[in-house]
């Protein structure tokens, strides 16, 4: 059983040159990866939460096939995505790129840690207050113990 | 020794107060309806529509991007289509418009001359010129994202403001009408 295990593995490998159909554009399996791979990164602009990939808007619908068009053309991942951000800007990214616009986004992580510095430092700061100077009484009653 | 320590504790806490007052300005702007995170800015603000050329309805001649160049006053692409429920309620909106005789093109998107025929008969025409984008696919080179959607351009054919979804009195009062007044 276990020796037959690499082969079965073996059969279950993708060929690269087979073709599949998608939107009714038909790509080979590695045109099809890097169509599924860029439409991961593209935000479905009627839905925004999703990917294109991953919606089942029209709109979401007409820009798969618009990337297995561009896919099947021979087009760079780069230029279908300026093609996308020509259109829409860069809301169409799930992963918007650094600029002025997205400095507050990116630099959130750093903004809580440096907080979080802070809290520990002023918490760790403020010490318990010394108790107060004992009384004549207490210090009689102190003395008288040392001396026992 | 003292003023290390002393720049050391308050730049980064500096930083952080920057931050805050960063997120509260978004809050803010959110809460007075400034600022809205799902909207998005399109990129044709700035330039003239891209190149197109739209069949008309029935009979009447669409129009392309050329008949956009040079508009002889400003005027209004809106973008909708007779199934989609925003854009009947905006169609008063648009009438109010028109008849202040502010020319608004309409293009219809993924929609069907019939469907066309009994939404006018039922909402109104408002337009001055007619076109339909059966496919859709001018309005993926637009980059509309949903209808209505409508764009306001200038007397040298350049896209000035861009309203996704209905067009209401408020929008049209803080949002249109000091443009038109601006470009007019």
């Amino acid at each position: 059983m276990l020796l037959l295990l690499p082969g079965l593995a073996l059969a279950q490998v993708p060929n690269p040159a087979q073709t599949v159909m998608r939107d009714g554009v038909t790509l080979t399996q590695a045109q099809e990866q890097r169509a599924e791979a860029i439409g991961d990164q593209l935000r479905c602009l009627v839905c925004q939460n999703e990917s294109i990939e991953g919606s089942s808007a029209t709109l979401a619908k007409q820009l798969r096939i618009i990337i297995r068009q561009h896919v099947a053309a021979g087009d760079g991942d780069k230029s279908i995505m300026d093609y996308m951000v020509h259109r829409y800007g860069i809301f169409v990214l799930l992963k918007p790129p650094f600029s002025r616009l997205t400095l507050l986004l990116y630099a959130t992580p750093v903004l809580a840690l440096i907080l979080g510095f802070l809290v520990a430092w002023l918490t760790r700061r403020s010490k318990i207050p010394p108790p107060p100077p004992l009384d004549d009484a207490e210090q009689d009653r102190l003395e008288r113990l040392l001396k026992s | 020794m003292d003023m290390r320590r002393r720049l050391l504790f308050t730049a980064p806490l500096a930083v952080v107060a920057l931050g805050g007052w960063g997120f509260y300005t978004i809050l803010e702007r959110m809460e007075q309806d400034k600022y809205d995170p799902h909207a998005l800015p399109s990129p044709l603000i700035g330039h003239k529509p891209p190149a197109f050329n739209l069949p008309g309805f029935n009979t009447a001649p669409g129009f392309s991007n050329t008949d956009l160049a040079a508009p002889p006053q400003p005027m209004l692409v809106n973008w909708f289509a007779s199934w989609c429920l925003p854009c009947a309620q905006e169609a008063p909106m648009m009438a109010q418009l028109a008849k202040t005789g502010l020319p608004i093109w309409g293009i219809a998107y993924q929609d069907q001359p019939d469907a066309l025929t009994s939404y006018f008969a039922q909402y109104g025409n408002p337009y001055t010129k007619l076109a339909l984008d059966a496919s859709g696919l001018t309005a993926i080179n637009w980059g509309v994202y949903g209808v209505p959607e409508t764009y306001l351009i200038d007397k040298n054919g350049i896209v000035r403001w861009r309203w996704a979804g209905a067009i209401t009195s408020d929008v049209m009062a803080n949002g249109l009408q000091p443009l038109l007044a601006k470009y007019a």
